[in-house]
């Protein structure tokens, strides 16, 4: 329905705080959302990270920052690595890296580590988003 | 030694295969040469190790034990002398003989050196390797003024590395524009800009004729007959292909070595990528070199796995380049500046705070250029990667908001369900 809860709660996780105004109100720079909500006539829906079985943004790292555990198969960036050349970006097909141009990084989905549901699922209204394992089995349950 | 994949390289190309393998073959011996004394690292980190001299570690394109952890026999800073092709040999540069069942060549490419009197002495560098990047740290102590020579993406990244150690930079670029290959006229107009802001004077249109002084280079002379002082050169026309160990072979070599969507070459078992191999390039529809990372690393990835009997076809790659420079950031692919022939249709949209291009031929994308607004660049990149026909929504390509959601839902749903793939 195109809320952006999903964007406000993903800002709110990956803030110092952890507290929603605080995070907006106090918090400079202000987290960035890791997804994006894309709207258009009566159609509305979350694009997220795939953290894809063949990543693109893995694959085109120039520098190694871009990572997929083998176990997990989580993509996530060593941003100690991460030099801001922004092919990743340029490389994935979904668009869901972003720049934080303050510190020159990339900053994407990392499914919320330490959490059991990620907080774009946990906080959707409308059950739109879920949470679902290769398998195709919803880990939600 | 004999072992069961010997890969000579020892950059993006070659960890791509090393990894590909290890995933599907646990126990086969694998070897890799490099003629550099380092471990994997990230070539195009060198220009951030000019500005901030980073330590090797933070470099490593690969965790220091990543040989250890994948049982790779790692042969550094030795040189293959020359490839027997029919007894499946190598040798190496001190006498060692290596017997292998599959060759990757990911031998990458070497600087060009021009024609020009003067380019052997002391202060003029080359810039693809740390070695270079370390010769240049070194002699910046006492230099005030460099030329590049070369307005490429090399000739930029070094410009911008010396401005920022408080060197004054002046580009010398043979075309009328800088990065003339991967832009189009109006985004290299922008990079002039930007760079003219950073107080760096870009020359175009100019050859160099000689680089004088004796011994060590004080000045850098042009075909209009003017002198431009500095204490140090960087030489960046390019890079070709380094294909001296096919000489001799039958190996099929056109600019760089020819290979199928295997990534082998014509012998079935020596395989090539990266910037040495002319791969599948799907914008024009036949290979090329496309000297860059990505399309190595994804080269040698395929390579590796058809060298471990997991058949897989490369994709095909083409010219794709993301560009920050001086906070500038640009995203570029494919072809950029169409020849003046019917068919091709370019779109383009221009604001104060962005630029943004397409190419379209037959109704789909070829071609791509967008400046400092680049976070849709890959979703662009992935239509003309699957050759979409963009046909129905293509006037919505360069809007703001642009997203998966403008595409018809038979193309974005599949897309976004088959992603799914953790594991």
């Amino acid at each position: 329905m195109g809320c952006h809860l999903c964007e406000v709660y993903c800002q709110v996780q990956h803030s110092k705080s952890k507290d929603l105004i605080k995070a907006f109100k106090r918090e400079s720079p202000r987290p960035l959302p890791r997804l994006r909500v894309e709207t258009k006539d009566s159609i509305s829906f979350a694009v997220q990270c795939r953290h894809c079985a063949e990543p693109p943004c893995v694959y085109a790292c120039l520098t190694g920052a871009l990572h997929k555990d083998k176990d997990s198969g989580i993509v996530t960036v060593d941003v100690e690595r991460c030099i801001g050349c922004w092919t990743c970006i340029l490389a994935c097909p979904f668009g869901v890296i972003k720049r934080d141009t303050k510190q020159g990084k990339i900053v994407k989905c990392d499914l919320c580590p330490g959490e059991d549901v990620p907080a774009c699922v946990v906080h959707c209204p409308n059950e739109a988003l879920i949470y679902a394992d290769v398998s195709g089995e919803d880990i939600n349950g | 030694m004999r072992v069961r994949y010997l890969i000579i390289g020892n950059s993006a190309g070659g960890i791509g295969a090393a990894q590909a393998i290890r995933e599907v073959d646990k126990a086969g011996s694998i070897a890799m040469i490099s003629d550099e004394p380092y471990p994997s690292y990230s070539r195009p980190f060198i220009s951030k190790y000019l500005v901030e001299r980073h330590s090797l570690e933070k470099m490593l394109f690969r965790p220091a034990d990543f040989y250890d952890q994948n049982n790779i026999i790692s042969l550094l800073d030795r040189k293959v002398d020359s490839l027997g092709w029919e007894s499946r040999t190598v040798e190496l540069d001190d006498g060692r003989r290596i017997g292998w069942e599959r060759l990757l060549l990911a031998v990458g490419g070497v600087p060009i050196v021009p024609a020009v009197e003067g380019v052997d002495k002391r202060g003029v560098f080359a810039f693809t390797t740390l070695d270079h990047a370390k010769a240049i740290d070194k002699f910046l102590d006492n230099a005030h003024k460099a030329v590049v020579i070369g307005g490429g993406l090399i000739g930029v990244s070094a410009t911008e590395a010396l401005a920022k150690r408080g060197i004054e930079v002046v580009i010398v670029e043979m075309k009328e524009r800088i990065l003339n290959t991967i832009l189009d006229e109006r985004a290299s107009l922008i990079v002039e800009e930007t760079l003219d802001r950073a107080d760096i004077r870009v020359i175009t249109g100019q050859t160099v004729t000689e680089i004088a002084g004796a011994p060590k280079v004080s000045e850098v002379v042009l075909g209009s007959g003017e002198g431009i002082p500095c204490d140090l050169v960087v030489v960046a026309i390019g890079v070709s292909p380094r294909i001296e160990l096919t000489l001799g072979t039958d190996i099929k070599v056109n600019r760089g070595i020819v290979v199928d969507r295997h990534m082998a070459t014509s012998h079935p078992d020596i395989y090539s990528c990266g910037d040495v191999a002319e791969a599948y390039d799907f914008v024009y529809d036949t290979n090329r070199l496309t000297p860059i990372w990505p399309n190595a690393y994804v080269g040698g990835r395929v390579a590796g796995l058809n060298m471990a009997g997991v058949e897989t076809e490369y994709p095909g790659g083409t010219s794709m380049n993301s560009l920050s420079y001086f906070g500038l950031d640009i995203a570029a692919a494919g072809i950029v500046a169409p020849p003046d022939e019917e068919g091709y249709e370019a779109l383009t949209k221009q604001t104060n705070e962005s630029y943004r291009k397409v190419i379209l031929k037959d109704d789909r994308l070829v071609g791509m250029v967008f400046v400092r607004d680049i976070e849709k660049s890959g979703i662009v990149f992935g239509l003309m990667k699957d050759r979409v026909n963009v046909g129905s929504f293509k006037q919505a390509i360069l809007d703001d908001d642009f997203g998966l959601a403008f595409l018809p839902e038979e193309i974005w749903r599949p897309r976004l369900e088959a992603s799914l793939g953790r594991g």
